[in-house]
């Protein structure tokens, strides 16, 4: 009986149509949202991965989340070198500074200062000029979504494109120039300020005089160290706080979801995708049902017992929870794909998939079970009435 | 008792209970069907023509009396039972056809077939044989839309005869056709579904065709009155 069943779905185009559309929304919001949610989430740390290196980071014991700079005294980090098991430790700067474009207005800058003699912790990818080059004097390095939109020049001629900084201009921050020395590929972070690299005696140099300045100590453990085993030394002998990277991006991620309102928000998408679904797909398949009782129960006289026309109503319900499924992650995944030069935040990892995969499952569920429970109780003696 | 007897009801009673108002549909109905003949149940509109052909389809549960076909009580029979029973013994033609607007003629004929477990491929091939026979060997593949009323309630015949069933039950097989057209189906019926192990009950209000029964039952306000041989 199953073609049967199958056949009954799609001869109805209309209805099918318009549960296969319903579904598909509802997939669509179920997996779209979430994904930006995921993608949002994952730039609150992107910073963390970029600077990549270190094992573990070093910092104040009040610091919340990656962006919550609470600057230490330059002594810490002697105190971790010292510490049983640390390879070696290294001075980070991060900090917001004001940078003063050609065009005499400011815009803030996320201004991160590495390890003068090593340069630990830079951008994971450069696509012009070398890290080295920040060696030279005043050097500095952006990242090329702020080279070419925030820091970008004015254009010459009204109307014109700005045009992209480029190795060799320059710009002042906090009155103190800096040369450009080359640009870097960074990954989006939350707040999506241009990033600004140079060595930590330059950035210490840009930042308004300050008791403190340290931001982080990052750390890599000697070969074969018990990594918790090392934060738990580093903790004790410093009383700083200490991080493996794994641990610092959960309190970031941590800190975002409990004191933001992102997931609140895309929560309340989530479930407005699902009811919207649920009620457009649920009530037309219901419909459906409604419209094809006779049929039902001219089946039910001929014979089909009620357990032949669940598994029919089943069968439609599969059939159309996974075109709309497939359609609406399809339509995710070409919106991800179309957006992947923009702004926007966007992460879509397997785990998403089954989320939408259950909702669209619930869905067709719920619709089939008002189905089912009206054709099981349908009277086949309606045949013969007119 | 007598093996030629398809049906036997005996003092059946059926009353509807619409929230306050009851309605003795069947007030006592004693009939007996033969094999091999075509019986046909007229009467005035209401006087429960089709709740009689309901419960000796066994798709309706009569309050009291009882129903025999072919000897066996559908009212104290398994709900799978009855089932089964039904998909192998019984034919069923409707006066709005009843077709699945989305399967063809040959898919709508074996439907029977399929509830009666036999496979598709096999059940289409038979459908499209019984086609042949009502007329319609160049129509299989047209969907029930594309068929005029006489052509889909030959489908019609077509499949409530396609399982070989001893019992079939029509319900006002021609009131949808014109004249010439419902003469035809009725033709049809009795020169192609009726045979001797075979009974044939047809619920009509259409004088016209009273001349194709063996008998003729005429029932008023829920008793039979009268049975009388028409030949
Ligand atoms: N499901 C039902 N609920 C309540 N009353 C019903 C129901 N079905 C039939 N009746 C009533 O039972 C009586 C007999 O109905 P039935 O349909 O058997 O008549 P009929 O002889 O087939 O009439 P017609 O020639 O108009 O088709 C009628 O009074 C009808 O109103
Ligand atoms: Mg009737």
């Amino acid at each position: 009986m199953n073609h049967i069943a199958l056949k009954m779905l799609m001869g109805d185009r209309g209805k099918y149509l318009g549960i296969i559309m319903g579904l598909t929304f509802a997939s669509l919001i179920m997996t779209q949202q979430p994904a930006i949610f995921v993608g949002i989430l994952s730039r609150t740390s992107s910073f963390i991965l970029d600077v990549g290196y270190p094992d573990i980071w070093v910092m104040d014991e009040k610091v919340q989340f990656v962006d919550d700079v609470k600057p230490l005294q330059d002594t810490e980090l002697y105190r971790v070198r010292g510490v049983a098991g640390v390879q070696w430790a290294m001075p980070l700067y991060k900090g917001m500074l004001k940078a003063r474009l050609s065009n005499g207005t400011f815009q803030t800058c996320n201004v991160i200062g590495l390890d003068d003699a090593t340069l630990i912790g830079g951008p994971p990818m450069m696509l012009t000029g070398k890290l080295e080059d920040l060696r030279r004097s005043d050097g500095v390095i952006v990242d090329i979504d702020g080279a070419t939109g925030k820091l970008a020049k004015p254009a010459l001629e009204k109307d014109g494109k700005p045009i992209p900084l480029k190795i060799g201009d320059t710009l002042e921050l906090n009155d103190k120039r800096a040369i450009v020395v080359g640009i870097a590929k960074t990954t989006k972070t939350f707040q999506s300020q241009p990033v600004i690299y140079t060595t930590y005696s330059r950035a210490v140099g840009f930042a308004p005089r300050e008791r403190k300045l340290l931001t982080f100590v990052i750390v890599k453990a000697k070969a074969g160290e018990n990594l918790h085993a090392l934060t738990k030394r580093i903790k004790e002998t410093t009383g700083l706080a200490a991080y493996t990277q794994e641990e610092f991006i959960e309190l970031t991620v941590t800190y975002f979801l409990k004191n933001t309102g992102i997931p609140i928000n895309f929560g309340i998408s989530v479930l407005l995708g699902f009811l919207v679904g649920a009620a457009i797909a649920g009530q037309t398949f219901y419909n459906f049902t409604l419209e094809n009782l006779r049929q039902f129960a001219v089946l039910k006289a001929m014979g089909a017992s009620n357990g032949t026309l669940l598994r029919m109503i089943l069968l439609q319900a599969v059939l159309v929870g996974s075109v709309g499924y497939g359609m609406g992650v399809g339509l995710t995944a070409l919106f991800g794909y179309s957006m992947r030069n923009t702004i926007l935040a966007f992460k879509f990892p397997w785990q998403l998939l089954v989320f939408s995969g259950v909702g669209v499952t619930l869905i067709c569920m719920f619709a089939a079970l008002l189905s089912i429970i009206k054709v099981i109780r349908l009277e086949p003696a309606i045949v013969f009435k007119g | 008792m007598a093996t030629d007897i398809a049906v036997d009801c005996k003092n059946l009673t059926k009353v509807y209970d619409t929230g306050g108002d009851k309605v003795v549909a069947l007030g006592g109905i004693d009939l007996q069907i033969r094999l091999g003949e075509l019986m046909m149940l007229v009467g005035p509109s209401g006087c429960g023509k089709t709740t009689l052909i309901s419960v000796i389809a066994g798709i309706l549960n009569q309050d009291a009396g009882t129903c025999e076909i072919f000897g066996q009580n559908l009212l104290t029979m398994q709900h799978r039972e009855k089932l089964k029973f039904r998909a192998a013994n019984i034919g069923f033609v409707f006066q709005a056809y009843n077709l699945l607007p989305s399967l063809t003629a040959a898919e709508n004929v074996s439907i029977p077939l399929i509830l009666n477990g036999i496979k598709r491929k096999e059940a289409e091939k038979r459908g499209a044989e019984i086609l042949e026979k009502v007329g319609l060997g160049s129509r299989t593949r047209s969907l029930p839309s594309q068929l005029s009323g006489g052509q889909q309630q030959r489908v019609a015949i077509a499949r409530a005869l396609v399982h070989n069933p001893k019992l079939i039950v029509c319900d006002e097989p021609t009131s949808a056709l014109d004249h010439e057209t419902g003469h035809h189906v009725m033709q049809l019926l009795k020169e192609v579904a009726l045979h001797k192990d075979r009974a044939l009950v047809i619920v009509t209000h259409d004088a016209r065709i009273f001349g194709f029964a063996d008998r003729i039952a005429k029932m008023d306000d829920g008793r039979i009155d009268s049975v009388v041989d028409a030949k």
